[in-house]
């Protein structure tokens, strides 16, 4: 079985993908969650993942840096197969790729500070000092360089979700996967997160992320990936998907949960129908 | 009951009384930290270890909890350490002290008990702080260490200042055995005084004293280490 292993990434090693899954499998509960997933993207991609609640957007961001191991497949960065049998490799390769969840998962006994600088200080060794520069002038990109000495309990929803960016940032990631990284927030604080994510976007960071606003990332990304049952059922670009006469899933879903927002009537509607 | 006479004995017994204060303090000192360093890594494994691991660690629990502090002195003081002190290389530890064995039996019972004490906090904690800490490139033994205990520790400083409290009338079990802690200073004292009922108030008083002292200690220490808006269920 390794050498299978080892041939298989040897074929394709040449690409420019940065990150790289084929064919991941994961079961939870007896439900397949996630069936022969591929998914490949280059360096300052961003790819999309939507689709209905529970069709496996999670579990393929979870999968993809082995907080849940998959059941079979392979990811690769850099054109390299990870070894998650490898403790050593595992933690090298997750501090590669920032992980931003739904609710946020602050260390709440930490200041904002030093929720940016813990990792730095315990995995990437720097001086306390150096950790607490980095740690600030992360912050600070996120906008909240006068935050840094409260704790997660007197943050906003927004505020808490970009220490988080911050704090995945100061990792220098080669790539970033979100988790519906709005969903848990106040309407009114969604737009500062967002900003923070299209400043990311335009800066070049490679994103996966999973997101129910259609119509702020169908002006990021590269491609959207619609998911349904544990699978990519459509792939393409948002003008493709979501163009005039289309009649792709995507189009029908992204129709679905404007009306439920009421998206369609601030006009954002419209740019679901590109 | 001639009241100046009572309290006449209990006053000139104070100093001898209070010699047992040290040993009573020094049992649960002992057993509070033997109970902390080793029912700390008990939670953990509890909680995180393979299933024997867990299995093993909650027989472990239930063997303690189960066994009552006075049988456990017996065996532990003319068993297992009496024993343990005649093996070669072992003499000179002195592990057939009373106190030594008193201090054991208590510190293995709370570390039983304070390990349920940390599961139940480790378990209390949002589950996404483990994940994020693991997404950061941290081991799970780094994780652990900074993100889980710290909070859990805290969180259970309530429940381990009532552990303080039992242990401190548990403490006074050892008598049995002969460490000369405030009990056995009672027991002794009533009956070269003939004074039993003022020996045992003067008793009570100590205790009660260092009951409150204790609990108000960790109050203080809770206090200290709060975080601002922290709760139980964290920043919800
Ligand atoms: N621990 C689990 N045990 C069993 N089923 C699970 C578990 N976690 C998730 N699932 C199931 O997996 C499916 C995909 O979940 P998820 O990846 O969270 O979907 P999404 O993020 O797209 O909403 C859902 O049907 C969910 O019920
Ligand atoms: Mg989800």
């Amino acid at each position: 079985m390794p050498d299978l292993t080892a041939a298989a990434s040897a074929e394709t090693a040449p690409s420019d993908a940065i990150l790289e899954a084929r064919g991941l499998f994961k079961t939870l509960g007896g439900n397949r969650v996630l069936d022969s997933v591929d998914l490949s993207i280059g360096r300052g991609r961003v790819k999309v993942l939507i689709g209905p609640s529970g069709a496996g957007k999670s579990t393929l961001l979870q999968c993809l840096n082995f907080l849940m191991p998959p059941d079979s497949g392979h990811i690769l960065l850099e054109g390299r197969e990870v070894d998650k049998r490898s403790k050593k490799e595992l933690c090298a390769f997750r501090q590669q790729v920032g992980m931003i969840f739904q609710d946020f998962n602050l260390f709440d006994h930490l200041s904002a500070l030093e929720n940016v600088r813990v990792a730095l200080i315990k995995v990437k060794g720097l001086s306390k000092l150096e950790a607490t520069e980095r740690a600030v002038a992360e912050l600070a990109r996120v906008g909240l360089k006068d935050k840094a000495t409260l704790y997660p309990a007197n943050l906003s929803g927004g505020q808490k979700q970009r220490v988080a960016i911050a704090r995945a940032l100061a990792m220098d990631p080669k790539v970033m996967l979100l988790d519906e990284p709005t969903s848990a927030l106040d309407p009114e604080l969604i737009g500062e997160v967002l900003a923070v994510i299209r400043d990311l976007a335009q800066g070049g960071m490679t994103m996966i992320m999973a997101t129910h606003q259609i119509s702020f990332s169908a002006s990021l990304a590269d491609e959207f990936l619609f998911m349904d049952k544990g699978r990519v059922v459509e792939h393409g670009s948002p003008a493709e998907l979501l163009g005039r006469g289309s009649s792709s899933r995507t189009q029908a879903f992204c129709a679905k949960i404007s009306e439920l927002t009421g998206e369609a009537g601030d006009g954002a509607a419209g740019e679901c129908r590109l | 009951m001639d009241f100046s006479v009572a309290f006449n004995a209990a006053r000139d017994a104070l100093p001898y009384m209070l010699g047992g204060v040290v040993w009573t303090a020094g049992l649960i000192i002992g057993a509070m930290l033997l109970g902390l360093a080793l029912g700390v890594p008990l939670s953990v494994l509890q909680v995180y270890g393979p299933k024997p691991v867990r299995r093993a660690v909650s027989l472990y629990v239930w063997l303690f909890r189960g066994i009552p502090i006075l049988v456990q002195l017996y065996i532990f003081y003319f068993g297992i350490l009496s024993w343990l002190s005649t093996l070669p290389g072992l003499t000179s530890l002195g592990l057939d002290s009373p106190f030594v064995a008193a201090v054991l039996v208590l510190g293995l019972t709370s570390s039983a008990y304070q390990s349920q004490i940390f599961r139940g906090a480790i378990q209390s904690l949002p589950p996404g702080q483990l994940k994020a800490a693991r997404a950061l490139g941290m081991t799970d033994a780094q994780a652990i260490r900074t993100i889980i205990l710290p909070q859990a520790l805290r969180l259970s400083i309530p429940a381990w200042s009532n552990e303080y409290s039992i242990l401190l009338k548990d403490s006074a079990l050892a008598f049995t055995i002969g460490v000369v802690e405030i009990m056995a200073r009672m027991r002794a004292i009533a009956s070269t005084t003939h004074e039993p009922v003022s020996m045992a108030f003067l008793a009570g008083i100590i205790f009660f004293v260092l009951t409150w002292v204790g609990v108000k200690a960790l109050a203080l220490l809770e206090n200290k280490v709060r975080i601002a808006g922290y709760t139980r269920q964290g920043a919800a």
